[in-house]
């Protein structure tokens, strides 16, 4: 079920994961503290490559990460093999890229996105 | 249904052992009673029934020493070499239950089919794949030779299975090699006169292979040898790894 390519796939996406999940908290908590209203926050990240980056590889990560975790789950608990589990996998990589994608799109697009 | 032999004096104490009795998928637990003398082993017992109460009872054993790995089955749902296995130890309230080993097809009662364990193990290439011939000198190999070290950890398996029905993702994934192949593979890996070294990192880094192992490590807790089949698949996982970026370059 997990080759040696999937495996890795997860695992090189958990470590891009791990600086930029503390990134991500260390920014809430700072953005809390500082009492920052949501144009402030906008104000900084729209139209900034950097967040954009920080965040578009976050949920590329995420999505690679989440469907192969699932498409293991999916197998072992409930049953599902061959072209299902390839199309469940996908369905849930794309959703996750989508989902996350439109919403960094929003916070970092120079215009304000969607 | 109890079955109980007369030859007994009255004041034997006796215990109930439950059996599974199965042909042609047709399958029941049968309580049979037994003397349940202070020293007696679950193979014991069921070579017991088999020979003073039901003569058609199916089981496999042949060393009784605890070396030929033949006779491993379900004992109060966990997977034990019975010959090596004291009731005294395992019995809960007076009462043995014994069943064929969990994940394999069960031929008849207590004996199971071994062929999907063994094919697995060629399919991870657990097998030696010799560079030398019978004419050229022995390999010399130090005993503190760090790879001999490595391969001695796991080289004491007796092929029982026990590993392999104690594994949930065996049960889960079918396609899943099991730990006592992978162990072998692990000792192979190992073996500085084999010369099957990328095929057999190949077929462990398939879709069968060491990259499915959740680490649970109910081969650990039950291996009646007290391997590390886990940290063998741990060796796998990294030497593949490995692999892979010289594989790339």
């Amino acid at each position: 079920m997990l080759d040696i390519r999937l495996y890795m796939a997860q695992r090189l996406s958990a470590l891009i994961m791990v600086p930029l999940v503390i990134g991500h908290i260390a920014v809430m908590i700072y953005a809390v503290q500082g009492g920052l209203t949501v144009d402030e926050i906008l104000s900084r990240t729209q139209g900034s490559f950097a967040w954009f980056l920080f965040y578009g590889s976050f949920v590329v990560a995420v999505s690679v990460h989440g469907a192969i975790g699932l498409r293991v789950i999916s197998f072992e608990w409930l049953g599902l093999k061959g072209r299902s589990l390839t199309i469940l996998s996908w369905i849930v990589f794309a959703g996750l890229l989508g989902l996350g994608g439109r919403a960094v799109f929003a916070v970092t697009s120079a215009g304000g996105g969607l | 249904m109890m079955k109980r032999i007369g030859l007994l004096t009255s004041d034997t104490k006796m215990m109930t052992v439950s059996i599974w009795r199965e042909e042609e998928n047709d399958g029941r637990f049968e309580d049979y009673e037994v003397p349940a003398r202070e020293n007696q082993t679950v193979l014991d017992v069921v070579a017991y029934v088999q020979q003073h109460i039901d003569p058609t009872l199916s089981y496999r054993f042949a060393c009784r020493v605890g070396m030929c790995g033949s006779c491993a089955m379900m004992v109060n749902g966990a997977p034990r070499w019975t010959c090596r296995t004291h009731v005294s130890k395992v019995v809960t309230d007076e009462r043995l239950e014994v069943g064929p080993l969990r994940n394999l097809p069960v031929i008849k009662d207590l004996a199971t089919d071994m062929d999907p364990f063994f094919e697995k193990w060629v399919a991870a290439e657990a097998v030696f794949h010799p560079s030398a011939t019978r004419d050229d000198p022995m390999a010399a190999i130090t005993p503190d030779d760090p790879m001999r070290i490595a391969a001695s950890e796991a080289i004491e398996c007796i092929n029982c299975a026990v590993c392999y029905a104690a594994c949930d993702v065996v049960e889960n994934n079918p396609d899943y090699f099991g730990p006592a192949a992978l162990n072998r593979a692990w000792s192979l890996v190992n073996d500085s006169r084999d010369a099957g070294q990328d095929a057999r990192l190949a077929a462990v880094g398939s879709n069968g292979g060491c990259h499915n192992c959740h680490s649970q490590q109910g081969c650990v807790q039950y291996c009646p040898n007290e391997l590390n089949p886990t940290l063998s698949i741990a060796g796998l996982k990294r030497e593949t790894t490995k692999a892979m970026f010289r594989w790339s370059r």
